[in-house]
């Protein structure tokens, strides 16, 4: 059984993009305030903290989660994902980031870091996604600039061009 | 916002996050998927001296089933179901509302049992678990209750849990009914203005659920042949029923709604059982 007082920091590790991260972090603190101010990750972005815009929105052990409702020792050595490992090693652009810049599926950016990791999840289990599902998962975003017709479209046009590349040996 | 401090606990068995509960009560909370509790200690609207983190034992886990029921245990995650491949089959009631409860990134983590025991009075699951006629298993250091969902849910984010007590999990009886479900909700994954879902055997015995108009659920059974014509029956429902107003909608516009909603989705149902 694992006991932490309120006044209590803990030491706990986590995999963050492939790397075993460790920090102190104390019961009430949330995954979110974890990755950034303890482990340095800000690509995750924090908006509205109770769970309704859902730019903290990061993989754990591969689902697309709220980090602002999920307590950092929740993720205690378990796999966390961010949008810091969509890119490339070089920075360059992955598939759906690019489709994100073609389709002007952003501007002023804050949001995308979740919707980037919601799709990432949801592409990964629906490869061939109708205009209708990918709307109802981004119903779990708020996107204050675009009016999100653009983010529906790199999303559709994303997940067309996986399906016409030849599947990649694992 | 952050919450208030709290101790914070992970138990390893179900015995063990009875004991921690014996001795704390009404001071511990239950952390399952968390989607509603942690944005409520987010706000400080909840607060707590020791969280109770049951995500990590093994024994509530599953999803089982035998010639009656299925039982799912408190830490299976609303998504976890909703892809588990019998449950268009085994329960079509639940397959067409859990799409309607919360978002796609809520229910990666949210739980089937963490939604019936918050009892938000316009919540699908509780609709579903009420108008199925499921049961709420609770365990305690005393022993283990077996609760009809009608007598679990008692009012707005009330039920009959005893602080000392776990939702362990709960059981949905296997529906061989047609089924149907409707809400209507400013944007899809919003909580409910209203929820309709309906059952409906041999034709004439159906059962209509109602989630938004009420501090909890209602379940009303309207036979169609000998009993007053069904449009009738809704519309008595409604006028008893009241509705509430909200920010939302009025407690009239709650029930037009229903008056609405409700004879299509019986239609529904009906269609679905033929």
């Amino acid at each position: 059984m694992r006991r932490v007082n309120k006044d209590e920091r803990m030491r706990m590790s986590l995999s963050l993009n492939g790397r075993r991260m460790s920090g102190e972090a104390e019961p009430r603190m949330l995954l979110s305030d974890f990755l950034r101010h303890v482990l340095g990750a800000t690509g995750t972005h924090v908006g509205c903290e109770h769970g309704v815009c859902g730019c903290c929105t990061v993989l754990l052990d591969g689902a697309a989660v709220r980090s602002c409702l999920t307590l950092a020792v929740e993720a205690e050595n378990r796999t966390v994902t961010t949008v810091e490992s969509l890119a490339g090693p070089n920075g360059g652009l992955n598939a759906l980031q690019r489709s994100f810049q073609k389709h002007h599926a952003l501007q002023c950016g804050f949001c995308t870091p979740g919707i980037l990791m919601s799709f990432t999840d949801f592409l990964a289990r629906n490869p061939n996604p109708s205009e209708a599902e990918v709307v109802d998962v981004l119903s779990g975003h708020l996107c204050r600039c675009t009016g999100y017709a653009g983010i529906v479209s790199a999303v559709l046009a994303a997940a067309a061009s996986s399906a016409q590349e030849p599947e990649q040996a694992p | 916002m952050k919450p208030r401090p709290f101790d914070y606990v992970r138990p390893d068995t179900v015995e063990e996050a009875l004991d921690i509960l014996a001795e704390h009560g009404d001071n511990a909370r239950i952390l399952a998927g968390g989607q509603t509790l942690l944005a409520m200690l987010n706000l400080r609207v909840v607060e707590t001296a020791i969280l109770i983190d049951i995500t990590r034992i093994p024994e509530l886990a599953s999803i089982s089933e035998d010639d009656a029921k299925v039982e799912i245990g408190a830490a299976v995650t609303q998504s976890r179901l909703l892809g588990w491949p019998a449950l268009v089959r085994k329960l079509p009631l639940v397959a067409c509302a859990l799409p309607f409860v919360g978002h796609f990134q809520t229910r990666n983590k949210g739980t089937v049992c963490g939604s019936i025991a918050h009892a938000d009075p316009s919540s699908e699951l509780p609709l579903a678990l009420a108008l199925l006629d499921g049961e709420v298993v609770l365990r305690s250091r005393k022993g283990t209750r077996i609760v009809r969902a009608g007598e679990f849910q008692l009012g707005m984010l009330m039920t009959a849990r005893e602080p000392d007590e776990l939702i362990t999990a709960v059981r949905f009886p296997l529906c061989k009914a047609g089924v149907a479900f409707r809400e209507v909700a400013r944007r899809h994954g919003d909580f409910a203005i209203i929820a309709v879902a309906a059952t409906v055997e041999n034709g004439n015995d159906i059962r209509v659920g109602v989630a938004g108009m009420a501090d909890r659920p209602a379940v009303r059974r309207i036979l169609r042949n000998g009993g007053p014509a069904l449009r009738d029956a809704i519309d008595r429902l409604a006028s008893e029923l009241e509705g509430y107003e909200d920010i939302h909608a009025s407690a009239r516009m709650r029930r037009d709604l229903l008056r609405r909603l409700a004879p299509v989705v019986v239609e529904e149902a009906t269609q679905c059982a033929a």
